[in-house]
């Protein structure tokens, strides 16, 4: 059978080239270490579930900002590599993934993460090993001296100040003010924001209703809402159930009567929603494409996002994604490699204008101190194109005047 | 606390309750007939939601979309049911349970290739944008046409099933299917439009939902939950028990988001709780029913 045998032969060959070639790898990446080790950054992100969209985003810019750094040589003569691992949006798988980043990929630093639990597992993990972590969640317990150490970055706006640039623009003495909060950390964290600045104005509190996380109907909340006869509504969720209560919400004819306000307005949900719906609501951002009118660091990021991917436009959550990683860079760089105490110290002293004008990590408790935007979702019939969303309302430059302080975090000063 | 405003919360139950019933009924039919549990049920729901805006924005009107897409899902069904469940009747409940549980997650990936993973609007129709006076406070006019629409549809199926020809041999097949084979029916034909009937039930409350809440690959998950509940409360298998625990959980949620919002989705488990201790079959449950 002479065809058998011949593929006989193949096979042989096959198998022993094979061989030599494993063998070949086995022994490269040995050389690969003796010469510069790459960069590796850990970035657990939720790729599925309800933030799925978001995460997406995420990894795009953070996949831009190591491939701009690599471009130019890398950082200290060593090329970047990102590790991006789902989080699967859950604590366990977080803190199990991480662990895994840490001791079997060796990375050098962590970014990511963008729900409350998950940073805060991830947290625990960098923490207890000494590796930097750079947190791009909205969520801050990770700055209380509790959760804190000196490992911990959050480069994300906080609750803090979010809910009082955007109550600045909203509210006024005197106002009666409702609130539809998501019973959650985040929920939670953003109506005591809510508070404080209401509090601060002289706005009246008419009630708090706290719906279930991940409620998809909001219709037997709305009743009551109105019956509280406020005038501006504080709508405190993240993701499809911030789509959903102002879908229903503006069903109800909520908007006839009273202004909806929120901590966050968020890109991609008001692209699921659409502008009739999200006509007129008020949020806080960390980032929104048309800034690039304003700042020349933004217009630069939209410009190399889109050179990157194909013309689309960077969202809110991916500019988190972008900057989380590339402050980082910018720290190892100026601290000449990956030395982690050397890193900490180059975060704590650097100044970075990366996406919307100048920022900096305050000292005491690593938030990165930067710009608040406040946006108006525009009316369909005043929108230029499909991106053009949002108006700027507001962008208040960044301040360590807009942070709780160092001592009511529980930080020594 | 004024009357008007229990009344308003009274009929947000009744509205949330409608939506409950629809899909409930479609559960609760293919399981009292066939003995199927239809894991894929809330998917089902969910691809109705889908087919329902593609077809609304391909003709143009909602109504369309409203009227064709329980149709053609439910022919869909039927497929399935001659394809897959079929093979596996009278083998162990768990074979067509483990089957569409499989089915779900195919169906949810597939949308998610399709239609990708993030919601997508679903626009009201102009007809029944805003709300209605009702002199004691507002009600949005479309809430108000899903209640109208499906006392319609069950008026409907009570009448199919209970007063004409077909809805005899329907009851009759479930009740014995080998003597209604010695009649000369063909009862796999029965069975086929069954689960055509239960999968279009479920792409029904999938289009009516579409305008309430926007539409993701997600949306059914919480759905079959629901409907599960809800079937579990009102006796498995049967369509009265359907529709009174349906309501009963509409106007539970909503009362109790009056008092003690927070606890709102944990009343409707906690109403099962209850009913499983003193009625395990359910309130119009069969003692000791085997499917």
């Amino acid at each position: 059978m002479p065809k058998s045998g011949s593929t006989w032969k193949i096979t042989r060959r096959a198998a022993l080239a094979g061989l030599s070639a494993s063998a070949a790898l086995l022994a490269a990446p040995r050389l690969g270490r003796a010469a510069d080790e790459t960069i590796r950054i850990g970035f657990p992100t939720p790729l599925t579930g309800p933030f799925a969209a978001e995460a997406r985003d995420q990894v795009k810019c953070a996949e831009l900002a190591v491939k701009l750094v690599n471009d130019k040589g890398g950082v200290a003569g060593r090329k970047v590599e990102l590790l991006v691992r789902d989080d699967k949006l859950n604590a366990g798988e977080a803190a199990t993934r991480t662990l895994e980043l840490i001791e079997k990929d060796k990375v050098h630093a962590v970014v990511g993460a963008l729900s409350s639990a998950v940073q805060l597992a991830v947290n625990e993990v960098t923490r207890a090993r000494g590796v930097i972590y750079v947190s791009i969640s909205q969520s801050d317990t990770i700055n209380e001296a509790k959760d804190f150490s000196k490992y911990t970055f959050h480069e994300a706006l906080n609750p803090h100040m979010t809910t009082a640039a955007v109550a600045r623009q909203t509210l006024k003495k005197g106002m009666k003010v409702a609130h539809l909060v998501a019973d959650y950390a985040y929920g939670h964290e953003m109506l005591r924001g809510f508070k404080r600045a209401q509090a601060a104005i002289g706005a009246d509190n008419v009630g708090e209703i706290l719906h279930p996380f991940g409620a998809a109907d909001y219709s037997t909340f709305m009743p009551r809402l109105m019956s509280m006869r406020p005038d501006v509504l504080c709508i405190s969720n993240f993701g499809r159930d911030q789509a959903n209560a102002i879908k229903q919400a503006v069903d109800f004819g909520v908007k006839q009567q009273m202004k909806i306000v929120v901590p966050v307005i968020l890109h991609n949900q008001r692209l699921a929603v659409g502008p009739d719906v999200f006509e007129g609501v008020i949020g806080g951002a960390n980032y929104y494409w048309g800034l690039e009118a304003q700042s020349k660091s933004a217009a630069a990021f939209n410009a190399a996002f889109k050179a990157a991917n194909g013309g689309a436009i960077p969202t809110d959550y991916g500019a988190y994604g972008y900057s989380g990683v590339a402050s980082l860079l910018l720290a190892m760089q100026a601290a000449g490699g990956t030395d982690t105490d050397k890193v900490v110290e180059a975060l704590e002293k650097l100044k970075y204008d990366l996406t919307k004008g100048p920022q900096h990590y305050r000292k005491c408790d690593h938030q990165s101190v930067q710009s608040v935007l406040v946006l108006e979702s525009k009316k369909k019939s005043a929108m230029t194109g499909e991106s053009d969303l949002f108006a700027i309302l507001a962008s208040d430059a960044g301040s360590e005047d807009m942070l709780r302080s160092c001592s009511e975090l529980g930080h020594a000063t | 606390m004024d009357l008007s405003l229990i009344i308003m919360q009274l009929l947000s139950g009744v509205a949330l309750g409608a939506v409950l019933v629809i899909t409930a009924l479609g559960l609760t039919i293919v399981f009292g007939m066939l003995g199927v549990v239809n894991f894929a049920h809330g998917a089902l729901f969910m691809v109705g939601a889908y087919a329902g805006l593609y077809l609304a924005s391909l003709t143009g009107s909602f109504w369309w979309g409203l009227l064709l897409a329980p149709v053609l899902i439910g022919a869909f069904g039927m497929l399935i049911e001659l394809v897959l469940i079929r093979r596996l009747y009278g083998r162990s409940i768990d074979d067509p349970l483990l089957l569409t549980f499989g089915l779900s997650y195919i169906l949810v990936e597939g949308v998610r290739i399709v239609f990708g993973s993030d919601g997508i609007p679903f626009p009201t129709p102009p007809q029944l944008i805003g709300v209605v006076d009702l002199g004691i406070g507002f009600f949005p006019r479309y809430r108000l046409f899903v209640i109208v629409l499906v006392a319609v549809v069950l008026l409907a199926l009570w009448l199919t099933l209970e007063k004409t020809r077909v809805g005899l041999i329907v009851r009759a097949g479930a009740r014995d299917p080998t003597i209604m084979q010695v009649l000369g029916v063909d009862i796999g034909r029965v069975w086929l439009a069954i689960f055509g009937l239960g999968v279009g039930l479920a792409a029904l409350g999938g289009v009516l939902a579409g305008p309430m809440r926007s539409v993701n690959p997600e949306m059914g998950s919480l759905v079959l939950a629901e409907a599960f509940v809800v079937t579990v409360i009102g006796g498995l298998g049967s369509i009265v028990g359907a529709v009174v625990a349906g309501l009963m959980v509409g106007i539970s949620i909503s009362m109790v988001a009056l008092f003690a919002p927070e606890m709102a989705t944990i009343v409707m488990f906690a109403l099962m709780a209850v009913v499983l201790l003193i009625r395990p079959q359910g309130l119009f449950g069969v003692r000791g029913r085997t499917a």
